[in-house]
């Protein structure tokens, strides 16, 4: 796939398509592609034309949050180049995008020709219900799902990207599908990364709070915007032997939910 | 109080099982929460006022040398005197030296994290003076000899039950067979026996939410009033106070005061907010004869000058503690220290020593909520980052433990084509042990091929 | 302790804090900052807020005609909640005819331990909050406030101000720009309270049980 020229002429925006440099994260390659070949589809569904930059592997957030600055910043200095070319940056994950449009700025405060390209990368990086909705303006989506559902708003997300109303949005439009809201649907999960792997203990009883809550609802299914989250409440589900599908939002809006939900047989 | 921090894993593990402490956490972690949301629902302007509080604390701690300097002359001016403290230790000697020079033998406290944070009531008892906690929640958690486990309701911990058994013990001069059962009960028996010491004390020691530089004044917050008898009745009323904790005029602390008590208790106003200055004026009958104010900086001149300035903005509201899931699960005594929480997570290695408290700045998923709700905007996550940084640095703390693994990780993000065929493989090689169950233990498993390899393969690319 | 002093304001000197602002001329004229419209209105507005939020916080109250009203509305408020009629009050309440309540022992000068009933007038009352602003001194000794377990205040309606700040500014009209700080100045909203066991509220943890305000319309 080419990638984005900027040397040639670059004809206004209106008449063609967005160009999206499609980040897939470390969670939806390894772990979960379905829900990245779902957001191709949400994108070109949408009239964008959607590049996945070869070169691309995590955001760096891991050695952020563990305090390795120095690592953080050369991961992040790859990322910044490898998608700077493009018209928008989506990622379908609130957690990676809130690690490039909010964190990427903050690591090269003291290097201004960086900040600067990490502050241009930063305002065309977009979560990808946030960027269907309040950039793309989307309002019809393909999926349809006969059933309930609730969402778990994860937390950078929410509180780093604004994202509560956007996914809703989308799902509002999703043909059979009615939306019960948990009760904690804010409250954290306690996955955190590597919070779950040091902290088990702590990170078990807030999933099993999370896990209780979601079966509250009685909705047949569990979606969220992050791996991460989606991935650590439905092994708290299956472990309570709850019957309850848990997949990430994209799979759904796309309507390609027809293949196994996470942590579900073949 | 030896800190426990140092052991917040085990610490963690035992409040997890503690059946009784979980519902205690679970009451209270539903109700503070949602008392904020209502009374800040009936104050259009508080966000608005948010700004101003971090913009007042901004510009006194720009200026905290003129402040300090000119809340030293107004409280002179006015018959008191200000004493200056390093540090813990001289704080604690400044303190036994003036209540020695009061002959004093029952010292009246109310509510003071600064207090606790010294421990000078250990310091005080040791030199024979006793000192008694006032306030309703630390006097009870005081004849158990045990820490606050909140900073505003320390006892949340324990049930109606749990304190009537600890009156039954420590009061034994009462009829033992006397009735317990209800609150009520309770709370007339604490009344009973702290008027008495109120009465009686020579001295009173008093926190204070804030000191004003224009009169000279401290200002304390409480809801039972019990600072006010300590303020009011004994011959010698003693300010211990951080020097943070200054601001510019009576305008400055009102909108400090219209944040506090809506973050903490879900209030608009405490029952009592005091600004008390100074010594009995001529005439009165009642009041102290002598004031002192001691303040103290314990690390505060060094927060100035590092990564954790904005920590300086805290005003011990409390909301952060309210509303974070890890305390809500481990409850406060957990963190093994004075403050807990968020921001006991980011003071604690600051005042006790990053060594001593390795696992507090570790142990969060970073969720924001403390940040969202903080009256004065504390970045607390960020903070709690820049702890991480130091330990990183250092190889030492949670960081370091995973550090090979992390940089392992880190190595291989900056090679794409090492990493695709890593990814690759581990996801084959997962998808094919979790084969048919979807899963390996509880751990949902790859659907066995990475979306890098499935993507190049349909658009006829190399992997 | 002067070492003490001189180490700490050149560590903050060093520390080097980025300026910000003018601190003398903030002192020298001190400004109100954000006034919640809950703490503007007229003053019909005001006396209904403070009326409905010292209500909120647990305070009751009577509307009294004049001062000469006082003591029978005392004793009437006493008598009502079966308390004794033994009132201990600030001397600056003398000149109101207490002996026109035959009943009534009235008492002037501080608290005492043994005192029930304290009386004390209010400066202002503050209507964003329904909060009692009251100053202590010789005619008004602070501890009547908080020993006895039930208190009783005067306020003058037309002291009813709107904000914080507005109770500040009449402090500062009336006792002048500086040295016009009493010795205590208590904001009182309420009776005292306590939720420390099991998050149960409970009234008269030390402070008064009762507050019962004695509003004069002036």
């Amino acid at each position: 796939m080419p990638k984005f020229d900027r040397e040639g002429i670059v004809p206004a925006m209106s008449e063609r398509a967005p160009h999206v440099g499609f980040f897939v994260t470390c969670l939806v390659d390894l772990m979960r592609p379905s829900v990245g070949f779902a957001a191709i589809k949400l994108m070109e569904d949408a009239g964008c034309r959607v590049s996945v930059p070869r070169a691309q592997t995590c955001c760096g957030q891991p050695a952020y949050n563990s305090g390795d600055r120095a690592d953080a910043a050369d991961i992040a200095k790859r990322v910044i180049a490898e998608f700077e070319g493009f018209d928008y940056v989506v990622l379908p994950s609130g957690s990676c995008a809130g690690m490039i449009r909010k964190h990427y700025p903050e690591l090269f405060a003291a290097d201004p020709k960086w900040q600067k390209r990490a502050e241009e990368l930063s305002a065309k990086t977009f979560e990808l219900t946030a960027f269907l909705v309040d950039v793309l303006g989307v309002a019809n989506v393909a999926g349809t799902y006969g059933g309930t559902a609730t969402y778990h708003d994860s937390c950078s997300g929410l509180r780093e990207l604004g994202i509560k109303a956007q996914p809703r949005a989308l799902l509002a439009g999703v043909d059979g599908l009615a939306l019960v809201e948990a009760e904690k649907s804010e409250v954290c999960c306690g996955f955190g990364g590597s919070f779950c792997v040091k902290y088990p203990d702590i990170s078990g009883a807030m999933v099993d709070a999370k896990a209780d809550d979601i079966m509250a609802t009685g909705a047949d299914m569990v979606l969220a915007g992050d791996m991460g989250c989606l991935l650590n409440i439905a092994g708290r589900l299956s472990a309570k032997g709850s019957a309850i599908e848990v997949r990430h939002v994209a799979e759904v809006l796309a309507g390609i939910g027809d293949c196994p939900a996470i942590s579900r047989r073949d | 109080m030896e800190p426990t921090s140092g052991k917040f894993t085990q610490n963690a593990r035992r409040a997890i099982g503690d059946q009784r402490l979980q519902a205690a956490l679970a009451n209270f972690t539903t109700t503070f929460p949602k008392k904020r949301l209502d009374v800040i629902g009936r104050l259009p302007e508080f966000d608005a006022l948010r700004d101003e509080g971090v913009a007042i604390k901004t510009h006194v701690q720009a200026n905290l040398e003129f402040y300090l300097a000119r809340f030293e002359e107004r409280v002179s001016e006015q018959g008191g005197t200000v004493h200056w403290c390093r540090d813990a230790s001289e704080a604690r000697e400044t303190i036994l030296g003036l209540c020695r020079a009061a002959n004093a033998k029952t010292v009246t406290k109310s509510k003071s994290m600064i207090g606790e944070e010294i421990a000078i009531n250990e310091h005080l008892e040791a030199a024979g003076i006793e000192a008694v906690e006032t306030d309703l929640g630390e006097y009870i958690i005081q004849i158990r000899g045990e820490s606050p486990s909140h900073i505003l309701v320390p006892a949340i911990h324990l049930t109606g039950p749990d304190i009537a058994d600890t009156f039954k013990d420590k009061h034994a001069e009462l009829p033992a067979n006397r009735d317990l059962s209800e609150p009520e009960a309770i709370l007339r028996e604490a009344r009973a026996v702290l008027r008495e010491k109120f009465l009686t004390a020579d001295v009173g020691l008093s926190g204070a939410n804030m000191l004003i530089a224009e009169t000279g004044s401290a200002v304390v917050v409480t809801n039972e009033g019990n600072a006010d008898l300590v303020m009011n009745l004994p011959k010698t009323h003693i300010v211990l106070a951080s020097i943070e904790k200054v601001m510019p005029t009576l305008e400055d602390a009102a909108t400090i005061l219209r944040l506090l008590a809506r973050s903490a208790t879900g209030q608009d106003i405490t029952a009592y907010t005091t600004f008390a200055s100074g010594p009995a004026r001529e005439g009165e009958t009642d009041g102290p004869q002598d004031f002192h104010v001691v303040l103290l900086d314990n690390g505060r001149t060094e927060m100035l000058a590092n990564d954790f300035t904005d920590m300086l903005g805290c005003i011990r509201c409390g909301a952060c503690l309210n509303h974070c899931p890890v305390y809500a699960t481990v409850g406060g005594h957990a963190y093994g220290w004075v403050y807990s929480g968020p921001m006991g997570k980011v003071l604690t290695p600051d005042l006790l020593g990053a060594h001593k408290a390795a696992d507090l700045p570790n142990a969060s998923t970073f969720c924001g909520k403390c940040e969202e709700i903080c009256p004065m905007r504390i970045p607390l996550p960020r903070m709690m980052r820049h702890w991480r940084e130091r330990q990183f640095m250092e190889g030492k703390g949670a960081a370091a433990k995973g550090k090979s693994g992390l940089k392992l990780w880190a190595w291989m993000a900056k090679r794409p084509a090492l990493y695709r065929m890593a990814a690759s493989a581990a996801a084959g090689f997962l998808g094919l042990l979790g084969k048919g169950k979807g899963r390996i233990g509880r751990l949902p498993v790859p659907e066995g091929r990475t979306f890098q390899a499935q993507y190049r393969e349909n658009a006829g690319e190399d992997q | 302790m002067n070492g003490a002093r001189e180490d700490i304001l050149s560590a903050i000197r060093r520390a080097a804090v980025a300026p910000d602002g003018d601190p003398a001329a903030r002192m020298a004229d001190p400004r109100p900052n954000l006034v919640p419209a809950r703490g503007q209105g007229t003053p019909d507005e005001l006396l209904a807020r403070f009326l409905s939020e010292a209500d909120a916080a647990g305070g009751t109250f009577t509307q009294l005609a004049s001062r000469d009203e006082i003591p029978a509305a005392a004793e009437g408020y006493l008598a009502a909640n079966n308390q004794p009629l033994e009132i201990k009050a600030a001397p600056g309440l003398k000149n109101i005819t207490w002996t026109q309540q035959s009943l009534l022992t009235v008492d002037f000068g501080r608290a005492e331990g043994a005192d029930h009933v304290g009386i004390t007038e209010a400066f202002a009352g503050i209507a964003e909050t329904g909060t009692l602003m009251v100053l202590s001194g010789a005619e008004n000794p602070a501890s009547l406030n908080f020993l006895p377990d039930t208190h009783l205040v005067v306020l003058d309606t037309s002291r009813i101000v709107g904000a914080y700040e507005d109770g500040w500014a009449l402090l500062r009209g009336e006792n002048g720009k500086t040295g016009f700080m009493p010795r205590m100045v208590n904001w009182i909203t309420g009776p005292s309270r306590s939720a420390d066991i099991e998050l149960i509220l409970l009234l008269g943890v030390h402070g008064p049980r009762r507050l019962h305000i004695l509003l004069i319309d002036g």
